[in-house]
């Protein structure tokens, strides 16, 4: 389980709390300003909230070295960046600098592990093709699975992306949940940050609404985003249509 | 990936025993009366300070340039250089600068300040942009004492040895200063080794870099040690010595994997070399008074840079 246990932040997060389960896709959702980044980053320990703690399995994250941090959690920023033109593979090995030690052991301790690692999550964003290519030759949606396979690449119990779905267009958007699935389904737990109302009612076992540093509502997307909800926390007069799984909101 | 090493470590095997022999006077030590001694004494010190102080120059520009994912940062930038030169500018203004290791002694205090103030900083904030913000500050300050020190000089003399002094030069450099700035710069560059797994978190950006469990302040510290010790023995020994923290990561770069870590080792070496060939340089162009290696190297460094500018921007246009 990873829980937010009361978290106030500055003025972005007020006594937020929520248990998480691994195994699924959640989602945090809420409008502009509403604290999601800010809650993404205090859950990966990123940020020490002002009040209140981040537990993963009951230890305070706090309390965790940033390297058995690192290597239960996997996180990937709103904005990602990449300093240098690596390859994809390079990339992707980065993700495994929390596994290795100092400079003269990088080649030899647990070699064959962050081989095999790197290969796995090479797999599982379907970027084989691609691995010696650099990353200015990807299309932004390679360039997207490159960057989650980086975050793999640590097998980390949890992923936490902030709004890996942004920039993409719709078919990249439904190739990576799909790909993030499998990996719920492989017992990690997935916390994704969405904008898109649509794909986390289809998409999200749980969903998480935040608005104005409170949280709203946490469950199954059809109560957390009922109708109630959308009029409450972004002022639409909006109205789910299609069968459950294929929803699409209707304004009105 | 590790290609570059070998065929760097190659081209050093050749040049540094052809640096030896070249001169304004070529030697041949078959028939050069002294022959051992000239070498012994003055060209083999020579050519080993130019590795070690190349080294150093090639090992800090490619951490700086990692840490601040930056292709135009430059060691000189977190303001040790300038701070190890404002001590050895001192050294001559208080008159002291001909006693022997006075002068590497007052450069070395004056980085060791510019590591102290900079350690204070560290201190503070974990952030890249302060930090670095920071080491600029103390490197415009350092250099605005520096030209305060020189523009109250004494006496005639000691500013044109000031002047002079802040070109850059391994000219009759002897074992004393290989053996004051060889270890020195060899701890440094091992500081630099050790910072390489942080800088390679860094290429994914801090807030990545964290979650890939880099701990800011270490890294820092680390940097500081680096740079310090490989920047600030370069100039207690030589003086400024422009753009081979520029120019050698940004050569080196394409031949490994582009990751910070992996081009700290072939960045020392290739400074090695490029400092051990322009000083060879110097000494054979028929000039009337030998040319300052700070100053060659800007030469030479200077169009290059801009040549290579201008290619990577067609590339990428």
């Amino acid at each position: 389980m990873l829980c937010a246990d009361n978290i106030t932040l500055g003025d972005r997060l007020d006594g937020v709390s929520a248990g998480i389960a691994p195994g699924r896709i959640t989602a945090i959702c809420g409008p502009n300003g509403a604290g999601k980044s800010s809650l993404l980053s205090v859950l990966a320990g990123l940020i020490a909230p002002d009040a209140g703690a981040a537990e993963l399995d009951t230890t305070p994250i706090a309390d965790l070295s940033p390297r058995a941090r690192a290597r239960a959690i996997g996180y990937l920023p709103q904005t990602p960046e990449v300093a240098w033109d690596v390859t994809v593979e390079t990339l992707v090995d980065l993700g495994r600098l929390a596994w290795r030690g100092g400079p003269l052991a990088k080649r030899r301790s647990g070699g064959a592990d962050d081989a095999a690692a790197i290969e796995t999550a090479l797999d599982a964003m379907e970027l084989q093709d691609l691995r010696t290519r650099p990353l200015s030759r990807l299309s932004g949606g390679e360039r997207s699975r490159a960057l989650m396979a980086r975050v793999l690449a640590g097998a980390p119990q949890w992923i936490l992306a902030d709004e890996p779905l942004a920039n993409l267009d719709l078919a990249h958007q439904l190739a990576l949940l799909r790909l993030l699935r499998r990996e719920a389904d492989a017992a990690r737990g997935v916390v994704l940050v969405m904008h898109d109302l649509a794909l986390a009612m289809n998409h999200a076992d749980e969903v998480l609404v935040l608005d104005e540093g409170r949280r709203v509502a946490l469950g199954e997307p059809e109560t957390a985003l009922s109708e109630n909800v959308l009029r409450e926390v972004w002022g639409v007069d909006a109205r789910w249509v299609g069968e459950p799984g294929s929803r699409a909101l209707a304004l009105r | 990936m590790r290609r570059p090493v070998p065929i760097l470590l190659l081209a050093i095997a050749l040049a540094l025993p052809l640096s030896l022999l070249a001169g304004r006077v070529w030697l041949d030590p078959a028939t050069t009366p002294n022959a051992t001694v000239i070498l012994a004494e003055l060209r083999l010190p020579r050519g080993v300070l130019a590795l070690v102080v190349g080294a150093g120059l090639g090992a800090a520009g490619a951490a700086m340039q990692g840490y601040l994912r930056n292709p135009l940062a430059d060691p000189g930038l977190f303001g040790i250089a300038p701070g190890a030169a404002l001590g050895a500018v001192l050294s001559f203004w208080l008159g002291y600068a001909a006693q022997p290791y006075a002068l590497p002694a007052f450069a070395l205090v004056g980085a060791g300040g510019a590591m102290a103030l900079l350690s204070l900083i560290a201190g503070r904030g974990n952030s890249v942009l302060l930090f670095t913000l920071a080491g600029m500050m103390i490197a415009s300050l350092a250099g605005a004492l520096m030209s305060l020190a020189i523009s109250l000089a004494p006496n005639p003399f000691a500013m044109s040895e000031i002047v002079t002094w802040l070109m850059g030069a391994l000219t009759d450099r002897s074992w004393s200063d290989v053996w004051l700035a060889a270890p020195l710069i060899v701890i440094g560059i091992a500081l630099l080794l050790l910072a390489g797994r942080g800088l390679d978190a860094l290429t994914l950006g801090e807030e990545a870099a964290r979650s890939l469990g880099m701990e800011p302040r270490a890294l820092q510290w680390l940097l500081i040690g680096g740079v310090g010790l490989t920047v600030g023995s370069g100039v207690a020994v030589a003086g400024i010595i422009g753009f081979v923290g520029l120019i050698v990561p940004h050569l080196v770069r394409p031949l490994t994997d582009r990751r910070p870590s992996s081009l700290i080792l072939p960045s020392a070496l290739a400074g090695a070399l490029l400092v051990l060939v322009a000083d060879m340089l110097c000494r054979i162009l028929p000039l009337a008074s030998e040319l300052r290696l700070g100053i060659a190297l800007s030469l030479i460094g200077a169009p290059f840079f801009l040549a290579l500018l201008l290619r990577i921007r067609r590339e990428t246009v």
